[in-house]
């Protein structure tokens, strides 16, 4: 018997550990998580005329769209932020947050014929579309940058501040709350398809309570609705990018900390029912 | 110290019939009260029955596999058979992760790779040369692996032409090629393969023999092989198991699981004339029998012998009917045809009434011992078939001996020639 024959010995068992995580099998997958990630971004404008210009169409024309029903008819106000600015930076990270929480809550059920074929660390399919959208929101960034300093350039005063450099830490919370709750409703649509289609019009309604189309000031009238709004942990997300890069808004240390805390604990708990749901959903989907 | 690669103990597999939905929230819920709060074992575990599929199951959950104890050595090529339910392709999916046992252990050890089914995970828009560094990551090997035996992989495939082609672009015989190419270049220690050979043409399917032969004997592989094609099974294996109702009923040399699977096969449907199927509403048959035997198996002894076919029945109308038989390998190969009718224009009339047809057919010693299946059919040669029982018989035949006394199952060619001096 071979030393490496010897490192390899498997054990395949009914039931694996509660929080099982193998980040050295994971990491031995890194290429396979790069091809993913790689076809899912070189498939996404393969055959099209404009190619890599579809992923700056969208957000341009959702902006222009949300400028004139938003802005020009419902006349909601914008904190003094030009209107391109407040919106170009609420659609960059909500699109980032309910693009990829779609299509992770899908994982099981568009995995379902390879996953019955070959064993690979199953985290690494919702995981590389995690790390897909987030490059497709780089992307997309660069156009809320070019438009800040098409401002800067004419003049407005856009209060760019130290603020800012909190923008990895929102990316962070961003990230693990859309693998976390997408893994969670990837694992339970296994059995129960009924969350396939509450999921949909959730992220919907979602939308509304978080502070993309209107500043948080805004709320701040309302009691009714503001506990709802501030128990949203995407809500200081929003807040704190608009704070720190444009200057309006509201910013708490003690939001962004919720933030953050319930991020971690969505991720955890996605991560612990993902695992016992992997090792045996090809029975039940 | 045993050297085993991969040991199955007390194995089994549960599942659970029906449409899952409706239920299983109150089956969740009772599992979880039973286990979790009185502490007791799963209440699930206790029912079931072995998975015969014909039977009706009364509880909705079945065994796909039970309590099944196996070692596979270090460099063993197991041939794994049995009809279509066994269990054949559980068992390979427990050993490849892709679902767990519901009870039991396996250890393995190695990497193990698995050839389900080739070409799992191709993406139609992606290049040949994309999807072979994607298909290559998902069996578990790093770029730097792939890139190092890319050329042989293209190669071996033979789709050098195509290859920065969408795939989407192949032909279903070109993206199987290239699925098997890449599988067939993975280096694990333990290999599963799954029915691939059922693919490509004649000559791809020599390559792809070849290519298995060759994993399993340079590179002491241990390689856990399932097919329905026993010529492969025979070619590769060396170690056979027979599975029955998600149990091994047998485990030895591979000749003898191949005929210990065909036995059992037979022993299905006792009777011919049940496997008759009419073509015509105007005939019926009462009984047929073979030898006066109506099973459907048969035995045949010695070197050339005869096969006395006796068919009952009635007619509502005249027909003209003649006998035809065809006997068919077990790779479902055509081997030899009878048909008076046809073949001689030998045509009886038969008025409305009963009927008997009764002919003797010689099966001559040159034709190779083995096991065949015969089709018994009743026909109006170029006018139309009355009556057709497809596979309903299989016969042992001893067939010409060896001088050494051998008559062996082994196939070499369907006839042994003689001198002609």
């Amino acid at each position: 018997m071979t030393d490496r024959k010897k490192e390899t010995e498997l054990l395949i068992e009914p039931h694996g550990k509660l929080i099982y995580l193998n980040f050295g099998e994971i990491w031995r997958y890194k290429d396979l998580l790069e091809m993913y990630i790689k076809r899912d971004i070189v498939t996404f404008y393969k055959q099209t005329i404009l190619g890599p210009i579809w992923f700056f169409i969208q957000p341009i024309f959702t902006t222009i769209v949300f400028m004139f029903v938003f802005g020009g008819l419902a006349k909601i106000p914008t904190d003094g932020i030009p209107q391109p600015l407040f919106y170009l930076a609420g659609i960059t990270l909500w699109n980032y947050f309910s693009e990829s929480l779609t299509k992770t809550s899908d994982t099981f059920l568009t995995n379902q014929a390879i996953f019955g074929k070959v064993y690979f660390p199953r985290l690494i399919a919702p995981l590389s579309v995690t790390i897909t959208g987030l490059i497709k929101m780089m992307i997309q960034f660069l156009v809320f940058v070019i438009v800040y300093i098409y401002f800067v350039a004419k003049g407005t005063h856009v209060g760019l501040n130290i603020y800012a450099l909190l923008f990895p830490v929102l990316i962070f919370i961003l990230a693990s709350l859309t693998l976390g709750f997408g893994i969670i409703i990837s694992s339970l649509t296994t059995k129960y398809r009924d969350l396939k289609f509450l999921i949909t019009f959730a992220i919907q309604l979602w939308m509304y309570a978080t502070p993309v189309i209107y500043p948080l000031s805004v709320m701040s009238g309302s009691k009714k609705y503001m506990w709802l709004i501030q128990a949203n942990p995407l809500t200081s997300v929003m807040e704190t990018f608009k704070y720190g890069f444009l200057g309006q808004g509201t910013f708490s240390w003690l939001a962004l900390g919720y933030s953050f805390l319930f991020s971690v604990i969505i991720l955890l708990v996605g991560i612990i029912i993902f695992n016992r749901v992997e090792r045996s959903f090809m029975d039940v989907i | 110290m045993s050297d085993f690669a991969i040991k199955f103990e007390n194995i089994s597999k549960q599942y659970q019939l029906g449409s899952i939905g409706t239920g299983t929230l109150s089956h969740d819920l009772k599992r979880w009260w039973t286990i979790h709060v009185r502490g007791q074992e799963d209440p699930y575990l206790k029912i079931g029955q072995v998975n015969e599929q014909s039977d009706k199951s009364s509880d909705g959950i079945v065994w796909a596999l039970r309590d099944i104890n196996l070692e596979v050595k270090d460099g063993e090529v197991l041939g794994i058979i049995g009809k279509n339910g066994a269990g054949k392709s559980t068992l390979l999916k427990i050993l490849s992760r892709v679902t767990t046992p519901t009870t039991g252990r396996i250890t393995a050890r190695g990497r193990i790779a698995s050839l389900l089914e080739v070409g799992t995970g191709f993406h139609p828009e992606m290049t040949g040369r994309e999807n072979i560094f994607m298909n290559g990551s998902i069996m578990g090997m790093t770029k730097a692996e792939i890139r190092s035996k890319f050329d042989e992989i293209v190669d071996f495939a033979g789709v050098a032409k195509y290859i920065d082609t969408p795939v989407k672009r192949y032909s279903s015989g070109m993206t199987v090629r290239l699925g098997f190419a890449i599988a067939a270049h993975l280096e694990p220690e333990i290999l599963v393969v799954d029915e691939v050979l059922a693919v490509g043409d004649a000559e791809f399917q020599k390559k792809a023999i070849g290519k298995m032969q060759d994993v399993s004997q340079s590179g002491g592989r241990t390689v856990l092989f399932v097919s329905h094609n026993m010529n492969a099974v025979r070619t590769l294996c060396s170690k056979g198991i027979v599975l029955k109702s998600g149990q091994v009923i047998f485990e030895g040399n591979t000749d003898d699981a191949i005929n210990q699977y065909i036995n059992v096969n037979t022993l299905q449907t006792a009777e011919i004339i049940n496997s008759i199927s009419y073509l015509n509403h105007e005939i019926k048959i009462d009984s047929v029998t073979i030898n006066g035997a109506s099973s459907n198996y048969l035995h045949l002894d010695g070197d050339s012998t005869n096969l006395q076919v006796v068919i009952e029945g009635s007619v509502a109308t005249e027909k003209v009917l003649t006998l035809e038989v065809e006997i068919f390998d077990v790779n479902n190969n055509r081997v030899a045809f009878y048909g008076p009718g046809m073949v001689n224009g030998i045509l009886k009339r038969y008025s409305p009434g009963r009927f008997v047809v009764n002919e003797k057919i010689l099966i001559p010693r040159n034709l190779a011992g083995g096991i065949y299946s015969l089709d018994i059919n009743l026909t109006h040669p170029y006018v139309a078939y009355y009556m057709k029982a497809s596979r309903c018989v299989q016969m042992e035949y001893i067939g010409y001996q060896f001088a050494s006394g051998h008559n062996d199952y082994k196939l070499r060619g369907y006839y042994i020639l003689d001198s002609a001096e």
